[in-house]
């Protein structure tokens, strides 16, 4: 009889439990992915690829902004797929994505016209979630269609990372579990901008507000109106006037003798860009004097691609911005360089936002390591990071809004370039303009749905 | 009172461009029987006459933009400003006012061919196939706009000597009157195209035999006048008036290809409530409800009727047809048989 040849030698024995935690180990690393592909969710990707959809206004008064909007997609799914330069890819801290796609799955992308009207941008999503099977939306200039499409992700269970969307109700009184908004809001534009208002006009000022006639008009004008009349100002008075009316004068006319000595234009993109236009160059008011004081003219969301529209007629107007492409941080040199050198201009706040959005949700999918929405949701919510350009920024859980610091600008007078357009006159830190999630009610629903998957 | 004034400014512009496309419709109407629902599109494709004539103009040579340093950017320059500097500038600058040149032949084209190409073969049929035909034809020419300047609204810019605002109230001895120059040109310029029609209509011996034709066609025929030439010619003049129209009011509202719908349903309105037929009334009512259009959208009027703004010129529509079923200046016996 051999010595002793079952007992277990020391080799054996090392060999053995290393065997049996690497067999413990591996499925315990797979185990929450492997338990997520179980779930039936609302096109789950099975395939080399993961579809996105970007539903962008194409036409209609806010498509220059789509159109930019567009670019930075483009450009985002390039970086995810390890395409180009990267981007962004090298400064959001902290970063789970590797430059191979999402999960390792090929990121491809199917664009939808909004046409900056809900229904249009409504069907246009279903179309995606249906049709083209996309596991995540983004995009929509107006906040009309992010409240719409929201919606709809949230009923058929696929997320949503709005684009450029600053009505307080996104999310506000209509947050959803399945939204999410990296813009600031116009309550934010208001604590922002009242101060400065004050500064640079002083204390005693009567204002009339023009409102485009939907439910980011409706919150931009409210914030607005708080927060001047916080400061000492007067309201006037405030008219409505319908989305895309292309011709002002009727409501400009009479401005100028109401009693009123600023102009306060809650308009956005084309309805802005004529508006302003028409109150600048045509009747002439920046050049009046009513009260004693020089009429001015105020533009509480301004944008670098309305300020190329307005052309002189944006200057030393007073707003404000999520984010503008001068700023002096390494991760929005980064961005303008890779933008600026793909596009031969640089980009605009609608293009960083929807390029942070498509970010922050593939690094979401990595974090939670799965597609399945309600893991990825979680991964979102309360998720602080940096490197995107606009400093510091919180999702914040309770209503799944991005908190961050804000600008105030102003047109430039003399512009150093065709790009030098808007100038930055502050930084609103984020504590300043960070609220209670309780004031602008609201629900964000279950984040288990049945959705199209049911 | 001030306020009042100024509203009433408001329309006039407005007015006049309503004014100028409801005459071509009326002359239309009137000499060729024929409902024209591509009328706006007319008007349309005069305002982009004045887009392509710009785009002409400013031709631009790219240059790099030194200015701009972590990308390589570049800048367009126009070849007239690089050739003849300022007076090159000078010439942008006009661009508006000076496509007139340019949209008065080839809105004369387009209305000749228009009219030879298509509708003359309408002319037998009942009125709902003519507006299924112009209407038809409205959709095809936006889609053509849209294929070749896209979707968005082309902002073009009134010369810089017309643009801002004069005091009116300062002529008339009150204060606080201000309106822009620009919208007072385009007043103005409207009652000199009115005028011209109406002169061409009343003085001239072509004009005359129009006249004739529209009241009675087949007297004319038959003392051997061509009359369907010269209606052919009128369809044409037609077509330059609400060219004109769409021209000069390019710096007031920057164009896109969906411009002619949104004035068209308005000028016949206009049409109908001026009077079938009746060319004055035509002017009379663009005026009108150009004026009362503007005066529904002031806040106080408003707050008595919330959106008046939106329905006033149906409404007065709705009136004058109860009260006076031919229109306000309307004749006995048209598009009545």
């Amino acid at each position: 009889m051999p010595i002793d040849t079952s007992a277990w030698s020391r080799r054996r024995i090392l060999q053995t439990s290393a065997a049996l935690g690497a067999g413990l180990a591996i499925p315990h690393v797979f185990v929450r992915n492997a338990w997520s592909q179980d779930k039936v969710f609302c096109n789950s990707p099975t395939g080399s690829n993961v579809v996105l959809g970007f539903n962008v206004p194409q036409s209609g008064p806010y498509a220059d902004e789509g159109a930019d909007e567009l670019r930075a997609f483009k450009l985002a799914v390039q970086h995810l797929n390890g395409e180009g330069d990267g981007g962004l890819l090298k400064t959001l801290k902290p970063s789970s994505l590797k430059g191979n796609g999402i999960l390792g799955k090929k990121v491809t992308f199917v664009t939808g016209d909004t046409q900056t009207k809900s229904d249009a941008a409504r069907a246009s999503a279903k179309r995606m979630i249906e049709a083209d099977k996309v596991v995540m939306i983004s995009g929509g200039s107006s906040s009309g269609v992010a409240v719409a499409v929201q919606s709809l992700c949230q009923d058929m269970g696929v997320i949503f990372m709005t684009g450029l969307t600053h009505s307080n109700d996104t999310t506000g009184k209509d947050k959803r579990r399945y939204g999410f908004r990296h813009f600031f809001n116009a309550y934010m534009s208001g604590v922002a901008l009242g101060p400065v208002l004050a500064e640079q006009y002083g204390k005693d000022r009567k204002a009339y507000h023009l409102t485009a006639d939907y439910t980011w008009g409706w919150t931009q004008e409210e914030s607005m109106k708080n927060a001047t009349e916080k400061e000492g100002w007067k309201t006037v008075q405030t008219v409505r006037t319908p989305l895309g009316a292309g011709d002002f004068s009727q409501y400009l006319t009479p401005v100028l003798n109401s009693g009123a000595d600023v102009l306060i234009l809650n308009h956005y993109g084309g309805d802005m860009v004529n508006s302003l236009r028409q109150a600048v160059n045509q009747f002439d008011m920046k050049n009046k004097t009513v009260n004693g004081k020089q009429f001015e003219i105020v533009v509480p969301l301004i944008s670098e691609l309305m300020a190329e529209g307005a052309g002189d007629a944006i200057k030393g107007i007073l707003g404000t911005a999520n984010w503008d492409w001068k700023l002096d941080n390494e991760a929005t040199k980064t961005l303008a360089k890779s933008f600026g050198e793909a596009y031969g201009r640089p980009p605009s706040q609608a293009a960083q936002t929807c390029y942070a959005q498509t970010l922050l949700y593939a690094n979401a999918v990595e974090m939670a390591g799965t597609f399945y929405p309600p893991e990825v949701i979680k991964a979102l919510e309360g998720f602080e990071f940096d490197g995107l350009g606009n400093g510091p920024t919180l999702y914040r859980a309770a209503d799944h809004q991005c908190f961050k610091d804000v600008l105030v600008v102003r047109g430039k007078e003399k512009p150093a370039n065709q790009f030098d357009l808007l100038e930055v006159v502050k930084i609103v830190p984020r504590e300043t303009v960070t609220y209670d999630p309780s004031i602008f009610g609201g629900e964000l629903g279950p984040s288990e749905v049945k959705g199209c998957a049911a | 009172m001030d306020a009042i004034i100024l509203q009433i400014l408001n329309g006039l512009d407005k007015g006049g461009a309503y004014a100028l496309i409801a005459l071509g419709l009326t002359l239309i109407f009137g000499t060729l029987g024929v409902v024209n629902f591509a009328h706006g599109a007319l008007f349309m494709l005069g305002a982009f006459c004045a887009v392509t004539f710009e785009r002409v103009l400013t031709l631009s040579e790219r240059v790099r933009d030194p200015s701009v340093t972590f990308f390589e950017a570049y800048k367009e320059v126009p070849y007239l400003t690089i050739w003849y500097g300022d007076a090159g500038q000078a010439i942008v600058d006009w661009a508006v006012p000076l496509s007139i040149i340019l949209a008065i032949p080839v809105m004369l084209i387009v209305g000749l061919a228009m009219e030879r190409g298509l509708i003359r073969f309408f002319y037998k049929r009942s009125h709902a196939e003519q507006i299924l035909v112009t209407f038809g034809l409205a959709i095809v020419l936006q889609e053509i706009v849209k294929y070749f300047f896209g979707a968005n609204p082309i902002p073009l810019t009134a010369p810089s000597a017309l643009t801002g605002s004069v005091d009116l109230g300062h002529w008339l001895g009150l204060t606080g009157i201000s309106y822009p120059l620009w919208r007072i040109v385009y007043f103005l310029f409207s009652l000199v195209v009115i005028a011209a029609v109406f002169a061409f209509l009343q003085l001239t011996t072509f004009g005359m035999v129009v006249r004739a034709g529209m009241a009675d066609r087949e007297t004319v025929g038959l003392l051997g006048i061509n009359i369907s030439r010269k209606f052919t010619i009128v369809f044409g003049i037609a077509a330059v008036v609400a060219g004109l129209a769409g021209v000069m009011y390019t710096p007031i509202l920057a164009p896109n290809y969906h411009l002619g719908m949104d004035f068209l349903v308005l000028s016949f309105v206009v049409v109908v409530v001026g009077g079938m037929g009746s060319l004055g009334g035509a002017v009379l009512a663009g005026f009108l409800l150009g004026i009362l259009q503007s005066f529904a959208s002031m806040t106080e009027v408003k707050a008595i009727v919330p959106g008046i703004d939106q329905i006033i010129i149906y409404l007065v529509a709705v009136v004058v047809l109860l009260v006076r079923p031919r229109g306000l200046l309307g004749r006995k016996g048209v598009m009545e048989a």
